[in-house]
């Protein structure tokens, strides 16, 4: 299962570098090192935290519907850029949108952890994750009533619906050390979570350090995730659905999940940035739809086939 | 193992509650001590102390004492193996032989591929015990454990625990029915209202525990218990 998905995602990244506008055609040097490689780069990347996050976060909250959007993460990244954004930052000096959006990701962890109290479990983490979720959501939405100029409105409100396009190796350079740092934390969680599957006391009898691999679960998240939104706004769906893509494929041992869903879902968001390029091409769209519109619409769908699944 | 497995004199409080009042508690190696008591007595919190799981009380080596709560639960549609191998986690190893030896016990070696939520309760709440055998523990605190199995299951699982203490190791049960502690411990420690109120030989704590749990002896068998005003007895 893993050489199948390293497969695919080394053939997702060779399709990447070479898909745009004439699909197929032989890149320029300078558009493939300087537009194709960053966006490619970045999607796997994001992706591959986005996956890993929701992995780990669905089995140390016990909750099949956990991912980094519900723990206010991804919509405190969002805020932090938007702020970025209205300080007219971003103008004069690029990455500090990014840098912004990063920011925001920590301080939403920190707010989270400090909602979720001294001994957090599954279910006080996820309540915190709403509260901060809440509060990032009511914050944004001041800031978007704020804005200094229509055209502000609109660019902030377009970089929050999420994609790859005009990424540069800035970008890059920017997000790649905290979605790695974030990946080797959340990495090494695997037995703590294979615990935790029996609940937090039960783990804390098996010598399992509880309420330090849910700090750790939150902080790689923070890392992992929150970078990755820092970086390409709002892609929503992909840590939820790739847990529950692998599971009929690998079963439901939280541990076994990890490496799998940090592959899955770099190839999942590769495939969905693809299919954002190739739209404009084949249906009469006048531009690419923007990627976490595209993760939505495919990731609404999902979540109804979870529900009814879980139904009795 | 050749150390008694002893907590000192404990009170625990639990939302403002005290639930245990200066209990104390010894187990040799070799023994299956029963702990029994009306409902609300602290019987599961007394488990909980002597896991080492409630604040305030002395922390255990995870790969030295094993504890299986009340209605324990999976989150996750694991197979009863991966369930049996989540016991080896305090060893951090994956030996495969421990997880083997526990499913035999259990009687479960042939469901071990199947998802514990594709089998019965019972069947769910053997993978459960196995987890514990898995780890290979001297000491075993298990709450409840014959709980969903039905009698004949019942009465194989208190064997099972019987001829486990019996290799010097100390287990200690949580039990509703008096009659499997009167059976098969070598003990049985009657809890009311927080405190023990006996601490005998399982024949001799009968009439504590019947009173304990609001019942008496039948005067025509010393395992039979009857509400305090049945008539069938007294005729």
């Amino acid at each position: 299962m893993i050489r199948a998905l390293v497969l695919l995602l080394a053939g997702l990244l060779v399709l990447s570098l070479l898909v745009g506008d004439g699909i197929l055609a032989t890149p320029d040097r300078l558009i493939l090192l300087q537009i194709r490689l960053p966006r490619t780069v970045l999607a796997a990347l994001v992706g591959g935290g986005l996956g890993l996050s929701g992995a780990v976060l669905q089995g140390a909250l016990r909750n099949p519907l956990a991912d980094p959007g519900l723990l206010g993460i991804t919509g405190t990244a969002g805020l932090g850029a938007a702020v970025a954004f209205y300080w007219g930052l971003a103008q004069g000096f690029a990455p500090a949108l990014p840098m912004g959006g990063l920011l925001g990701a920590g301080i939403g962890a920190a707010v989270l952890l400090t909602f979720a109290g001294r001994a957090p479990s599954g279910p006080s983490v996820i309540l915190a994750g709403v509260a901060v979720s809440a509060i990032a959501a009511a914050l944004l939405a001041l800031a978007l009533t704020l804005a200094p100029n229509p055209f502000a409105l609109a660019e902030i409100t377009f970089w929050l619906l999420g994609g790859l396009a005009d990424r540069s190796l800035l970008h890059v350079a920017l997000a790649a050390p905290p979605i790695l740092l974030g990946g080797i934390v959340l990495l090494r969680l695997g037995p703590g979570l294979d615990a935790l599957s029996l609940g937090e006391e039960t783990a804390a009898s098996l010598g399992v350090p509880v309420s330090r691999t849910l700090h750790l679960a939150a902080l790689g998240t923070a890392l992992a995730a929150g970078a990755g939104a820092a970086v390409a706004g709002g892609i929503g769906f992909v840590g939820l659905v790739v847990p529950h893509l692998l599971r009929p494929w690998l079963g439901e041992r939280p541990g076994a999940l990890l490496p799998a869903s940090a592959l899955a879902g770099a190839a999942l968001l590769l495939a969905a940035d693809l299919l954002v390029r190739v739209a404009p091409l084949v249906l009469p769209l006048s531009q690419a739809p923007p990627l976490g519109v595209l993760t939505a619409l495919l990731g609404a769908p999902f979540v109804v086939a979870i529900a009814r699944k879980a139904a009795p | 193992m050749t150390a008694d497995f002893a907590l000192p004199p404990t009170s625990v409080a639990l939302s403002g509650r005290t639930v245990l009042h200066d209990v104390a508690f010894t187990a040799r190696p070799g023994e299956l001590v029963a702990i029994c008591g009306p409902n609300g007595a602290g019987k599961s919190t007394l488990l909980r102390a002597l896991a080492g799981l409630l604040p305030g009380t002395p922390a255990r080596d995870a790969r030295r004492v094993a504890w299986l709560p009340q209605g324990a639960r999976c989150a996750w549609a694991l197979t009863v193996a991966q369930v049996a191998a989540l016991g080896r986690i305090p060893h951090r190893d994956t030996a495969d032989a421990p997880v083997t030896l526990a499913l035999q016990h259990c009687g479960i070696l042939a469901l071990r591929d199947q998802r514990v939520d594709r089998i019965s309760g019972g069947e769910a709440r053997r993978a459960m015990l196995a987890r514990v055998f898995a780890t290979e523990p001297e000491v075993l605190l298990l709450d409840e454990p014959t709980a969903d199995l039905d009698p004949a299951a019942a009465h194989a699982v208190m064997q099972l625990l019987r001829r486990t203490a019996e290799t010097g190791r100390v287990v200690v049960v949580v039990l509703h029915a008096i009659e499997l502690a009167t059976r098969h411990a070598h003990r049985m420690v009657v809890l009311r209202d927080g405190r023990i109120i006996a601490d005998l030989p399982p024949a001799a704590a009968l009439p504590a525990a019947a009173a304990a749990f609001g019942l008496r002896v039948g005067r025509d068998s010393a395992e039979r218990l009857l509400p305090p005003d049945d008539d069938a007895s007294r005729r």
